[in-house]
């Protein structure tokens, strides 16, 4: 020891929970080696895993921290770190540290404003802290919508807790939908962006909006058609990442660090950052 | 002073940029203080006619920068070749790296070109201008009133010094006059190296190697090195590493590059020009293909297109690997 | 202040030696020099930049950060910091040394690097304020004083002695241990020779070059320059201005399996390089020309915005020495930045 704490260092943390969500999601339920939960945190933070020798990912947390007792990820199947935790089995330990970044400002800009949230596949991930956190204080928020889609239903993330959590909470509309028809399915089809401008919402809301790229790009038309200021609507951002603290250099978009100065961003204030993200 | 001149060069571009025979012009680009020259893509004649150079620092080979050239743009390239620039083009034709019909091939003759640093050794630092003359240059400097005469052969690059061929092995134009390929001395600094003991020749290597600190600038450079994504760079390949995670590492890539361009590396020298730490990484392509030569006869990498490098090509007469190994054993390797 | 004859040198060295591990720049077989630790004999080289730049004392290019033990599912993770053990750097540079200011906003501000911090909290450094600048020193840009190095011994050389003033407190320390082998001295001879040096930085060819174009809140006014595709058109992709330079900070980490446990390490990173900010889902800079702008703005617009319009170059002239293309942050400065004079 040299006498500093070292932000790098992590935490050995043990999943005690692996939930199949579609055919490329699990949601991984993590706490330290004495059980508890690793670190407290805020919807929209994220937290830096690992398995020594296969690497270290970013990935956004995705329980409400209103969940003391440990800590959960969904995760899609899509590089090294991803799929290695895909074929890990209840009892492995990874590591763990974070909380990174600036969470959403739920106690702060969004309180007492009605709630907008559209997500598409996994990006539901990072939504589903701040969800379910203003779900808990709901008092605290006034109408709350959730506009969710996916390539087919076998891909809407935890299904489960939508159609018998949230579908059930007063003030809560939730509104799915799906890319294509598909047998069993008497909800909504069609594109997400599409959907958003059916449902036609007023602009007396704020919207947070997180998807694939070409989501958000028409999602974020489709609101701005609707009336919505960019300085209503946020997003968050994902870079590649590796020490989580805006010291290794490569997340910058213009002068700011996702890791630390995002990834939750307004709109507008993306509109201050070089178009590189 | 290299015997083509500068105007020869700009003639020739202004002239067929302007008939619409090439698009683009692959020339050097004047610096800061007369030898620090860029590489540059020009498709305009008054920027050629202001800002093209070509002089005794132009040592950069363009023929890599055609694998990417070729592939952008509408129309031809024009790109001056040096003699040994040429053989760096054959070696990535034969290897298909890019479209021949795109490009437009002026070679230029090579009177060898000058290194820096020997400059610096006899004039010292604060140079500010270079003039180019007949046999000599003129290095203005910050800290002396008149411009120090420098001899160019006291300070031509090592690789000019062995230069292996005057001759162009390919062009679709020649300007100025033909050479011939050369008696080179190359493998006299490779024989150094045999000479040693295996301790001693260990101890080079250690010392030499040890100094890398992984910029990949002598790949970068390397003609011969074009894959598309190098196993350096793979993250799946196990080997894809930025820095020496042991101190076998930095070794090991650049054997490991050494054998991948073993019967294909030309000997253009790029890599030890642009060596940040001053390593002869030239030596090792040397003693490869030194060895080829003295296993299968002969071989210029490079000299004709679609040439069969010994070390891909089978035949009957090969000599078996264990003689090759018995040759590599012993003080004489 | 306090002077020697520089045959005193050796002597001086090898009693800072004893006190803690002394390094300093040497000639390389090849007109060059590079830092390396005393050893009895080793002469100082007065070359005016070391091929590597001294930010390898406070960030090596690759150090070890953890070790890791996996068996079964199990994981044990082993601290392996130490507290970094006393160093003296002699020799450094102005533009050098001000390079551990720009590193220093990085790695000391909150969360503090805990490996960077103890080798900073460990290491002396011994300036030596420049004598003869060459063509590719720029510090004058970045508002660097090469007369007045800085760091916490300041040492300025004449024709045959060495003048040395302690600034900080680490400084004094290593001042007493070779206080027999130094006099007392005015500071004359040494205004005398900054006067000369300053009279030399003058005719330097960069010696107008201006920043004043850049800083922060200018990242509009040059991102979508259209200069920066010419400009970047040659560049190789490698990393040998980022390695060389004294600022560039990035740094990757990753795991190595040694057979017998793992050991998490860090090492330099390039933001030229194709899979800096490359992921599984997509890559933000596809191709040269934002990897080649984002150095640039870095050092020019980002990193002063973030850090009250300190500038993230130093003027050392490394990358002009060293870019396999003679590419290099003057020739963008003055491509993209009002064509300074």
């Amino acid at each position: 020891m040299n006498g500093h704490t070292e932000p790098l260092i992590p935490k050995i943390g043990v999943i005690t929970d692996i939930r199949i969500d579609t055919p490329d999601v699990k949601t991984f339920r993590v706490v330290t080696l004495d059980g508890e939960k690793p670190f407290d945190h805020m919807p929209g933070q994220c937290a830096m895993l690992s398995i020594p020798g296969v690497g270290e990912a970013m990935f956004s947390i995705t329980c409400s921290p209103t969940n003391t007792e440990y800590m959960e990820f969904s995760i899609k199947k899509c590089g090294c770190v991803t799929e290695w935790l895909h074929q890990a089995e209840v009892g492995q330990q990874v590591t763990i540290r974070g909380p990174y970044g600036n969470p959403f400002p739920v106690d702060t800009e969004f309180a007492g404003k009605n709630l907008l949230f559209i997500a598409g596949g996994i990006a539901i991930a990072p939504l589903r802290s701040v969800i379910n956190y203003c779900r808990h204080y709901k008092d605290r928020y006034g109408k709350i919508d959730i506009i969710y889609g996916a390539r087919s239903k076998d891909d809407l993330v935890d299904y489960n807790e939508i159609i018998t959590e949230w579908v059930n909470d007063e003030g809560v509309d939730v509104h799915l939908t799906i890319d294509r028809e598909q047998e069993g399915w008497d909800g909504h089809v069609g594109f997400v962006p599409n959907y958003v401008k059916e449902l036609g919402f007023d602009t007396n809301r704020t919207a947070i909006l997180c998807g694939p790229p070409i989501m958000i790009k028409f999602t974020l038309a489709g609101l701005q058609e609707l009336g919505f200021g960019k300085e209503q609507i946020y997003t968050t951002l994902e870079m590649r990442m590796k020490c989580g603290i805006g010291k290794c250099g490569r997340c910058n978009v213009g002068s700011k660090y996702i890791c630390k100065d995002g990834p939750v961003f307004r709109f507008d204030e993306l509109d201050e950052l070089p178009d590189e993200y | 002073m290299q015997k083509i001149t500068r105007n020869a060069l700009v003639e020739k571009a202004v002239a067929m940029l302007n008939d619409g025979a090439v698009s683009r012009v692959l020339g050097w680009r004047a610096g800061e203080f007369g030898y620090d020259i860029t590489p540059s893509v020009f498709t305009e004649a008054k920027d050629i006619e202001e800002n093209f150079v070509w002089n005794d620092f132009c040592g950069a080979n363009f023929s890599k920068y055609l694998v990417a050239q070729t592939r952008k743009g509408e129309g031809k390239i024009l790109v001056f070749l040096k003699p040994c620039d040429t053989y760096s083009f054959n070696q990535l034709l034969t290897e298909h790296r890019f479209d021949r019909e795109k490009v437009y091939v002026v070679g230029i003759p090579c009177e060898g070109m000058v290194d820096i640093a020997k400059v610096k050794k006899l004039c010292g630092d604060g140079i500010s201008a270079i003039e180019c003359g007949e046999d000599s240059l003129a290095v203005t400097t910050i800290y002396e009133d008149a411009p120090i005469a420098v001899s160019t052969k006291d300070v031509l690059a090592e690789r000019c010094l062995s230069c292996k061929s005057k001759k162009h092995v390919a062009y679709d134009e020649l300007l100025g006059e033909e050479g011939e390929v050369l008696d080179s001395n190359r493998f006299d600094e490779v024989e150094k190296l045999e000479k040693m003991t295996a301790d001693e020749r260990f101890e080079f290597w250690q010392s030499q190697l040890s100094k890398c600190i992984r910029c990949n600038a002598c790949r970068d450079i390397c003609p011969a090195c074009t894959c598309e994504k190098c196993v350096f760079d793979n993250p799946n390949s196990g080997a894809e590493n930025k820095a020496p995670a042991t101190s076998f590492e930095e070794k090991m890539f650049h054997i490991i590059r050494a054998f991948h361009v073993a019967g294909r590396c030309t000997d253009c020298g790029e890599c030890s020009r642009v060596c940040p730490q001053d390593i002869p990484l030239h030596l090792l392509n040397r003693k490869f293909i030194k060895d080829i030569d003295a296993f299968y006869g002969d071989y210029q990498a490079g000299e004709e297109v679609g040439s069969r490098a010994p070390l891909v090509n089978y035949t009957k007469e090969d000599l078996e690997p264990s003689e090759v190994f018995e040759r590599g054993d012993g003080a004489n390797a | 202040m306090r002077k020697c004859s520089l045959t005193a040198l050796d002597s001086i060295f090898e009693t800072i030696a004893k006190s803690a591990v002394l390094y300093l720049p040497v000639d390389t077989e090849e007109n060059k020099s590079e830092y390396k630790m005393w050893e009895k004999g080793a002469k100082w080289s007065d070359r005016l930049n070391t091929n590597k730049s001294p930010k390898d004392f406070f960030f090596p290019q690759v150090e070890d950060l953890m070790k890791f033990k996996v068996t079964g599912k199990n994981i044990e993770l082993t601290d392996i910091r130490k507290a970094a053990e006393d160093f003296v750097v002699f020799g450094v540079r102005a533009c050098d040394v001000k390079s551990f200011d720009v590193l220093d906003r990085v790695f000391l501000t909150t969360p503090t690097d805990s490996y960077y911090a103890s080798r900073r909290e460990h290491g002396v450094i011994i300036s030596v304020a420049c004598t003869r600048p060459t063509e590719t020193c720029f510090c004058q840009t970045f508002g660097i004083d090469a007369t007045e190095p800085q760091g916490d011994i300041m040492v300025w050389k004449t024709e045959s002695e060495l003048f040395w003033k302690a600034v900080t407190e680490k400084g004094e320390k290593i001042m007493s241990l070779i206080e027999s082998m130094t006099e007392q001295c005015t500071e004359e001879a040494v205004e005398a020779q900054k006067a000369k040096t300053k009279a030399i930085m003058k005719k330097l060819p960069l010696a107008n070059l201006k920043a004043d174009a850049f800083g922060a809140g200018k990242t509009d006014e040059f991102f979508n320059a259209p200069e920066w595709a010419e400009l970047s058109q040659s560049c190789l992709g490698c990393g040998t201005c980022t390695f060389v330079c004294p600022t560039c900070q990035c740094y990757d980490i990753k795991d190595f399996n040694t057979g017998n446990g793992v050991v998490r390490f860090r090492c330099w990173d390039s933001c030229m390089y194709s899979d800096f900010t490359k992921m599984s889902a997509g890559q933000p800079r596809l191709t040269q020309v934002e990897r080649f702008r984002q150095r640039f703005m870095h050092k020019l617009v980002y990193y002063p915005e973030n850090n009250e319009g300190m500038f993230g170059c130093v003027g050392c002239g490394r990358c002009l020495a060293k870019c396999p293309i003679s590419m290099n942050i003057v020739k963008v400065m003055k491509a993209i930045g009002g064509k300074a004079e």
